[in-house]
């Protein structure tokens, strides 16, 4: 049985659900990532997540345009990026504590609303698969990587979108030089505040984008608490990776691929208990993270507030 | 009437209302959302106040729901003075839970009062074991504690799901067809012994002495200074020759030890038996979060988070009422709870600006007087 | 800043003092309700006749009422009852999410204290609560699910579903209708209603066809939308054109077997709207049927003592067959014959 796991259907299917199960890690952990670089720490992710998910599928539902359902997300994520920022930077509140009053306040927000405004479970027609000439003919390769829908494409796009920022621009500095040591920054003119501002407001933006992209592209429909823990394990993953875009991406890509995994291996009926397989996906991350000993540190000033001469 | 107000007593009084007002705000917005659904607020917030508080089943229902608030807040308050994020709460809790359970399993004949505190020994050292790993794992391999204990939690749900479907399994469940996953329920002598005929058990008080305990330890043992210190100022604590790798195990294997007696506390004083819905929150009620809220709102210090853990239970208890009269959506009470604790925690701001406003005002009398004495003398010199 | 202080003391004292009559008024009311009760039994037992009062039903749940699943099964039931006999007639409260076990007790114990005639306490996570708190309140009439125990109490009743009976006729009908012989299952945790249902579709699978597989995927959670959609992806990938599933977090693999053109048997409430064009057929709950039975003895002074089971013999299950959906004769023949099976007797699932 467990030589039926090294097929090639077998291992076209886990790749290519692993990378499509990876899209909303990627865009959350990407905005989480250009936070905390910037030294403000954002549990509320999760709840940002949800309410993007709901802005986006009750404007597609009703509008039948998802287009204006992303539109949605971005403006949900937007708002709370704006209210996390506001009370982390201006108001100094701690922050790992204000996150999980969001990350609760997005859940039931996001909850009430689905309950008063659509009532039951509804589905829409999100976004499809995309078909690239010629790419997506390739065999194994184009199955694997150039059959997934517009947000996947975004998401990896990102990823290299934002190390390109964070290393190359001279706004990545900036973030950079706000984490690291705030007060330096201060005194070569960046305005601290205004560097965190726009990193927590892209955060809630991205985290946003995520959650349109369970209830619109991958998974087409609202129920409540659907993301089901998967903003935390996004913030794992931006510690996973030493802040760094492509580090993040690759243990998005390992925790969702040992996910497709496991699901396979339940599939095969190979003889390991659900809940074994089950857990393999956070096992393996743990596991990666001692055998990957990094030598990375977290942003010196994470979660730490600005005030000058301190 | 200025005088009364500016003194020191009553600014303390206002640093401690202040996240009061602050969760009347949140409750404010929240009146707000009612009238929206088309509830009464005064009849729904009166319904909150009478769960808590209304009648001695509430109370007892309110320390109940504060007892592992208090545990894993305690436990918070070890790991954060260290300087280490412990966001493992609820899988160290479950931990300790199975541990304290499968005694109780293994030994149905043992007298009550040998089981008992061989059985919070056990959830003690199986939410420590539960801690120390990502402790261990930070200190020697310098993975995150963040994301480990994150992971841990997820791990500890699935052990427990199978635990509790396989081997653990209720013998009589086991032989029905649809095998509910929960174990038999434990000798009726294991039930911690209830002071009162309500639900409130002697946990509540173990917790609270507990705190006391914590209190000493981090404030007037050397193994607490240590802790602190590392939490402070690592480098300077191994230059002053504290072994810091060792003191991060321990501050996470204290915290999860704190964790587990809390859900070995949780199954011998409310539940008498471990059943599980394949969650987490499904055992712990969200504990393992909301003991960090709990910590954080009693100022990290483990007298403080006596009352915050009290008022936040009677928030929780006091929300079920409220969603319960007024028929209003359970997720109205999820987003009310994170609202309060968003208000609340953007309420210290101003405690932290009057406190310096103290400081300074304190430092510009101490030179005034030096000023005025050094003149006196200067004066009396000349004569 | 001295104003302001002023000002937040005045509005503190004032919602405290407004808090603590409104608390009054409260338990005014409850007093009042509870008297009510009493007549209303006291009128009931010497005649036994239409009662003047209205029955006053409470129900604790695990999760929400919008589930489409265990949750909502109950609470649509208790709303068919309420539709019949008219709102002021029966009046429905209930607490959702309760998943907290003493969460739950609190809730139960406070319903009891409030004189409701029957309180439900649907999960099975519900039964130690039940069993301290029944014996205070013997003039509430409780009823636990899903189970069959009732402790033994006079005021405890029980219900249970015999899923594994649709679970079998979704079974016979998915054998006949996959062509590729590769049949795939989305579960949550492998417990209660959802094993019952799933071991009986296979046992129905393989009476009508040895050679087809059953795969089944436990995703370990009730609420993982994402993940029971890779499951159901990775049942399509592994070749499965048929596929089932139970629990909330089937929304998920819904959409993907849509998006493949693999059939869907649903369970617990009718899935039929959610991809009308797949959806072939669902066994729906109708708890409604037994909760009548036992509003019929709390009415005429009996709280408890029975256990109840909704199965296909007394319509408390239903298979409901998707109208949109073109069965073919023989697939719906055969699903007749098995659930004509299943009620006569011949038909035995679990030997």
């Amino acid at each position: 049985m467990i030589e039926q796991l090294f097929t090639k259907a077998v291992l076209v299917g886990i790749l290519s659900s692993g990378i499509r199960l990876a899209t909303p890690y990627l865009y959350a952990s990407m905005g989480e990532t250009f936070s905390q670089r910037s030294g403000v720490l954002n549990l509320g992710v999760e709840g940002q997540m949800l309410l993007g998910a709901f802005a986006a599928f009750y404007i597609s539902f009703t509008t039948g345009n998802l287009w204006l359902g992303m539109l949605a997300a971005i403006i949900t994520g937007l708002l709370m990026g704006l209210a996390m920022a506001f009370i982390s930077i201006n108001l100094q509140a701690v922050q790992g504590i204000s996150g999980i009053g969001f990350y609760l306040f997005g859940l039931g927000m996001s909850d009430l609303l689905f309950q008063k405004l659509l009532g039951t479970v509804e589905t829409v027609s999100g976004f499809r698969p995309v078909y690239i000439p010629w790419l997506s003919d390739i065999p194994i390769i184009g199955e694997i990587f150039f059959n997934q829908n517009i947000l996947v494409y975004g998401a990896y796009f990102l990823v290299f979108a934002a190390w390109f920022v964070l290393n190359k621009t001279t706004l990545g500095l900036k973030i950079k030089a706000v984490g690291e040591s705030p007060q330096a920054a201060d005194s070569l003119g960046v305005s601290v505040s205004k560097v965190r501002y726009f990193a927590v407001a892209f955060g809630g933006i991205m985290s946003g984008i995520a959650g349109a992209s369970l209830s619109i592209a991958l998974l087409n429909v609202f129920q409540q608490n659907m993301t089901s823990g998967l903003g935390f394990i996004a913030i794992a993953l931006v510690y996973f990776g030493g802040w760094r875009p492509l580090a993040v991406m690759g243990g998005a890509l390992l925790f969702s691929m040992v996910n497709s995994l496991q699901l396979w291996v339940q599939v095969l009926n190979i003889p390991i208990p659900s809940d074994f397989a089950v857990m393999m996906p956070y096992v393996l991350t743990i596991l990666a993270l001692i055998v990957s000993v990094q030598r990375v540190r977290p942003p010196s000033a994470l979660t730490k507030p600005f005030e000058r001469g301190h | 009437m200025e005088r009364w107000l500016r003194s020191e007593s009553v600014s303390k009084l206002v640093d401690v209302l202040l996240p009061i007002f602050a969760a009347l705000a949140a409750l404010a917005f929240g009146a707000l959302m009612l009238i929206i659904l088309g509830a009464n607020p005064l009849e729904a917030f009166s319904a909150l106040i009478d769960g808590a508080f209304g009648s001695t089943n509430a109370l007892a229902d309110t320390v109940v729901k504060a007892t592992p608030l208090l545990l894993i807040g305690l436990g918070i308050c070890i790991s954060f003075r260290g300087n280490v994020i412990n966001l493992g709460g609820e899988g160290q809790m479950i931990i300790g839970a199975l541990m304290a359970t499968a005694l109780g399993l293994a030994f149905p004949d043992w007298p009550g009062i040998l089981m008992i505190p061989m059985a919070m020994l056990a959830g003690f050292l199986g939410g420590a074991i539960w801690g120390g790993i990502p402790g261990a794992l930070k200190a020697y391999f310098n993975a995150s504690e963040l994301l480990s204990t994150i992971m841990m939690n997820a791990i500890a749900v699935q052990l427990m799901n199978f635990l509790l479907s396989g081997p653990m399994i209720d013998p009589v469940q086991a032989s029905k067809a649809s095998k509910i996953p929960q174990t038999a329920r434990l000798a009726k002598v294991f039930d911690l012994p209830r002071l009162v005929p309500t639900r409130l058990h002697l946990g509540a008080f173990i917790a609270v002495v507990l705190a006391f305990l914590v209190y000493i330890l981090l404030w007037r043992t050397t193994l607490g200074y240590r802790i602190r210190a590392v939490g402070q100022n690592p480098r300077a604590s191994r230059y002053a020759g504290i072994d810091v790798k060792k003191q991060i195990v321990l501050a996470l294997f204290l915290s999860g030890a704190f964790a587990g007696l809390a859900g070995a506390i949780q199954v011998f004083g409310v539940n008498h038996r471990m059943i599980t819905d394949g969650s987490a929150t499904g055992f712990t009620g969200n504990a393992g979060f909301n003991g960090i809220v709990a910590a954080l709102f009693g100022q990290l210090h483990p007298l403080g988070t006596i009352p915050a853990a009290f008022l936040f239970g009677a928030l929780l208890v006091g929300a079920n009422k409220l969603q319960r009269a007024v028929q209003v959506p359970s997720a109205l009470i999820t987003a009310l709870n994170g609202l309060v604790v968003v208000f609340v925690v953007s309420s210290d701001i101003w405690r932290r600006r009057r406190e310096q406003k103290r400081l300074i005002e304190a430092t510009v009398e101490q030179k005034q007087e030096e000023l005025l004495s050094s003149h006196t003398a200067e004066a009396e010199d000349k004569q | 800043m001295k104003k302001l202080r002023k000002t937040l003391i005045m509005l503190l004292l004032v919602a405290l003092l407004v808090a603590a009559c409104g608390g009054e008024e409260a338990e005014i009311v409850v007093e009042e309700a509870e008297v009510v009760v009493e007549e209303a039994e006291v009128v009931e037992e010497a005649e036994v006749v239409e009662p003047a009062e209205p029955f006053l039903v409470a129900v604790v749940m695990p999760s929400a009422i919008t589930d489409l699943a265990f949750s909502q099964s109950m609470y649509d039931a208790l709303i068919a009852i309420q539709e019949e006999r008219g709102a002021d007639n029966f009046e429905i409260v209930y607490s959702e999410s309760m998943f907290v076990v003493d969460d739950a007790a609190a809730a139960i114990r406070d319903y009891a204290s409030q004189g409701y005639d029957l309180v439900i306490a649907h999960g099975s996570q519900y039964g130690s609560s039940l069993q301290e708190i029944a014996p205070d309140f013997l003039e509430t009439s409780f009823a636990w699910g899903t189970t069959v125990d009732t402790f033994g109490m006079p005021n405890v009743f029980a219900y249970e579903a015999k899923s594994e009976e649709g679970g079998y006729v979704n079974g016979v009908m998915a054998a006949m209708l996959s062509k590729s012989g590769v049949i795939g299952v989305v579960g949550p945790i492998e417990t209660g209603d959802a094993k019952l249902y799933v071991d009986g579709f296979a046992v129905g699978v393989a009476a009508t066809n040895a050679d087809a597989k059953v795969n089944t995927n436990w995703i370990g959670s009730f609420s993982d939308v994402a993940l029971a959609s890779e499951a159901a992806q990775t049942h399509i990938g592994a070749g499965a054109d048929v596929l089932t599933g139970t629990a909330q977090m089937v929304v998920g693999a819904i959409g993907v077997a849509e998006e493949n053109d693999a059939l869907w048997f649903g369970t617990q409430s009718s899935q039929t709207s959610l991809a009308s064009s797949i959806v072939v057929a669902n066994q729906v709950y109708h708890w409604e049927v037994v909760l009548k039975q036992m509003i019929e003895l709390i009415e005429g002074g009996t709280y408890g003592g029975q256990y109840y089971e909704i199965t296909l013999v007394n319509g408390g299950l239903e298979v409901e067959f998707n109208a949109d959906y073109a069965l073919p004769d023989d697939v719906k023949a055969a699903a007749e014959a098995a659930i004509d099976g299943i009620v006569d007797g011949s038909v035995t699932i679990f030997p």
